[in-house]
């Protein structure tokens, strides 16, 4: 068993020889919305160290389709929906790929589902926009996400059913904008997703973005925040729950490269059963013009049995020491056998124990969501994943 | 009236040098309403009685009985010997992060009644057995045991015994690491919850300092796996003038 899995390795860093100098800044790496621009994935590959290629259902070649599911969209007064073609100005205004799967799903996606909340919207008033997708054949989807100056508003987006899907999403805040964002991926069992999210922050403006990633069997997240202008708060929280045999992963880029910025990120997730199996990459990068930064990430992990597994990775890039607090903390611990013990000798069976901790421990993130139907569905979810697993 | 009977309890663990027997015949009945310390040296198997009662799996029971009111305790699970009315005061409560105190006493009172406790007189009996035991009120909002000093867990198994209401508790090595003021606090809550529920306790200690707090109405002597002789509170007395050797050397 060990034996194959090492030819195959050895068959992949192969063809990664000749690459060069790896690249050791995060702001030198490589954005193009073209997928020829991006080498063949390879686990040499900073952002592809854990998952190797055949995991990813052809999201990696240029035959993707368009994506062809539903987008059922409950909008509140104000909101506006349409699509516009890859010529728009909004394409690409917040960001551009930095891998090939999501290269891949820029060029395949000719069209995106534009949401606009313009100023007039200024009372955190809430829309729902559920993605379902039905066709398991590799597609591409684009959605840019735009808020007007002044607005505050919030958006869910719900990802379910079966996919194999590259998506590319845009955020775009104008100046003193605010948008709360949560983004869930609630896909079946078999699904395959890589999710980049792009957001720029205009002066003075407030993200709160809120990920939360529970069904699929490989579940791929790069949310990034950049800075377009001083004083923009970004808040990045993010929730996952692995089942055995599920591989999520979640890379999260935030890019101070203006002045008196600040940003939160703080992921938590819990994992369950045999190669369950949780990837956390968190990149901050304080550029020398962006004085005054303010950042602090942190990763927490819980591990509920045996077999599961959970890397994280916080990297802290600084290039200028004129900042207000730069910080970050990753820990991942064990539910072990000591804790079941106590609590089951409290009276609580394995499961109420099980779903005492996990609820402290992931209830934090659920409770910044601030709908209370998302956030009372999600509590369910994350019950349902406990009693799958306990089985 | 509840009754608890250990019947020629045998322990054993696993080992890295293979199978070993700690416990090797232990007897002993406790009844509603009375105090038995358990004494003896270390290594003599105390704590091993307390883990076994309780369930541990850990620990092996491979001979004997253990019966609350004439049921087979060992056949049930860890869960199930705290709803029938066990309870252990650990001598190393765990950890447990992310969930506070104020959740954890809940979820655990309602386990052990079958039924969520009406909340607004939940609300006042907490804080009442908070005050009695010294302990702040900022308290349940805090993790459980995450932080707390040695003192501030004993007294957090004191205040789960006193709202879970068992009717036996087994305290093991409550007193180590206790000054004299949180030992005096400790004791008196056991004392009072002895008295107003009638709970029978086995108290296992080292030391028979706490003694001079709590009474008992009966000393065991542990040595090497089995009770070496037993007595009235006038055996403790005996012990704090000779110590252990007298029984370590027979």
């Amino acid at each position: 068993m060990s034996e194959a899995t090492k030819t195959a390795q050895h068959g992949l860093s192969e063809h990664s020889h000749g690459f060069g100098v790896p690249i050791q800044t995060r702001s030198e790496r490589p954005k193009s919305t073209k997928l020829a621009d991006f080498e063949e994935i390879s686990t040499r590959e900073e952002q592809w160290r854990y998952i190797s290629a055949d995991r990813l259902g052809g999201l990696d070649k240029d035959s993707l389709d368009e994506f062809s599911g539903d987008i059922d969209a409950k909008l509140a007064d104000g909101f506006e929906s349409s699509w516009i073609d890859s010529e728009h100005k909004l394409f690409g205004a917040a960001g551009i790929p930095e891998d090939r799967v999501a290269a891949a799903g820029w060029e395949a996606a000719k069209a995106a589902y534009l949401l606009s909340i313009p100023s007039s919207v200024t009372n955190s008033a809430q829309s729902i926009v559920t993605i379902t997708s039905i066709s398991a054949d590799p597609a591409a989807l684009h959605i840019i996400v735009e808020a007007k100056k002044g607005s505050n508003a919030v958006v869910v987006l719900d990802h379910r059913g079966d996919a194999t899907l590259s998506e590319n999403i845009e955020f775009v805040l104008e100046d003193e904008a605010k948008l709360t964002v949560v983004s869930i991926q609630d896909w079946n069992a078999s699904s395959i997703h890589n999710g980049a999210q792009y957001a720029l922050l205009g002066r003075n403006s407030t993200l709160k973005h809120v990920m939360v990633t529970l069904g699929g069997a490989v579940v791929r997240m790069t949310p990034s925040a950049y800075f377009g202008a001083p004083g923009g708060d970004a808040a990045l929280y993010g929730l996952y729950f692995a089942d055995a045999g599920q591989y999520l992963e979640h890379r999260i880029f935030v890019d101070h490269s203006a002045p008196n910025c600040k940003s939160r990120v703080t992921y938590k997730g819990a994992l369950q059963g045999a190669k369950a199996h949780t990837v956390w990459v968190g990149d901050v990068l304080i550029r020398a013009a962006a004085e005054g930064t303010d950042t602090y990430e942190l990763n927490r992990n819980l591990l509920l049995t045996d077999g599961a597994r959970a890397d994280s990775v916080p990297n802290l890039e600084i290039e200028t020491g004129q900042i207000q607090g730069a910080g970050h903390a990753s820990a991942s611990g064990r539910f072990d056998d000591e804790q079941l013990f106590y609590l089951q000798a409290r009276g609580l069976s394995e499961l109420e124990a099980r779903r005492l901790v996990v609820r402290g421990f992931l209830m934090e993130i659920v409770q910044q969501i601030g709908v209370a139907e998302i956030e009372e569905r999600l509590a369910v979810s994350i019950e349902d994943e406990l009693e799958r697993s306990a089985k | 009236m509840a009754t608890l009977e250990i019947k020629n309890l045998h322990v054993s663990v696993e080992t890295e040098q293979g199978t070993k027997e700690i416990l090797r015949g232990v007897d002993l009945v406790i009844k509603s309403g009375e105090t038995h310390a358990v004494m003896g040296p270390n290594g003599s198997g105390k704590s091993t009685l307390a883990y076994s009662i309780a369930g541990h799996p850990k620990y092996q029971v491979t001979k004997g009985e253990i019966l609350l009111d004439g049921e087979n305790v060992l056949e049930m699970s860890v869960d199930e010997r705290a709803r029938a009315g066990l309870f252990l005061a650990m001598q190393y409560p765990v950890e447990i992060p992310g969930v506070s105190v104020s959740n954890f006493l809940r979820t655990a009172k309602t386990a052990v009644d079958g039924k969520a406790p009406a909340l607004r007189s939940w609300v006042a009996d907490v804080r009442t057995a908070m005050e009695k035991l010294k302990m702040d009120s900022a308290f349940t909002e805090r993790n459980v045991n995450e932080g707390f000093s040695g003192g501030e867990k004993k007294r957090h198994e004191i205040l789960q015994m006193e709202l879970l209401k068992p009717k036996m508790a087994i305290l093991d090595e409550t007193d180590s690491g206790l000054d004299v003021d949180a030992l005096r606090v400790v004791a008196e809550g056991v004392n009072r919850i002895t008295a107003e529920n009638g709970m029978g306790v086995l108290l296992i200690t080292h030391y028979t300092r706490i003694l001079n707090y709590i009474k008992p109405d009966f000393v065991h002597v542990f040595v090497a796996g089995k009770i070496a002789e037993q007595g009235g509170p006038e055996l403790a007395d005996r012990l704090e003038a000779d110590g252990y050797d007298r029984y370590v050397n027979a």
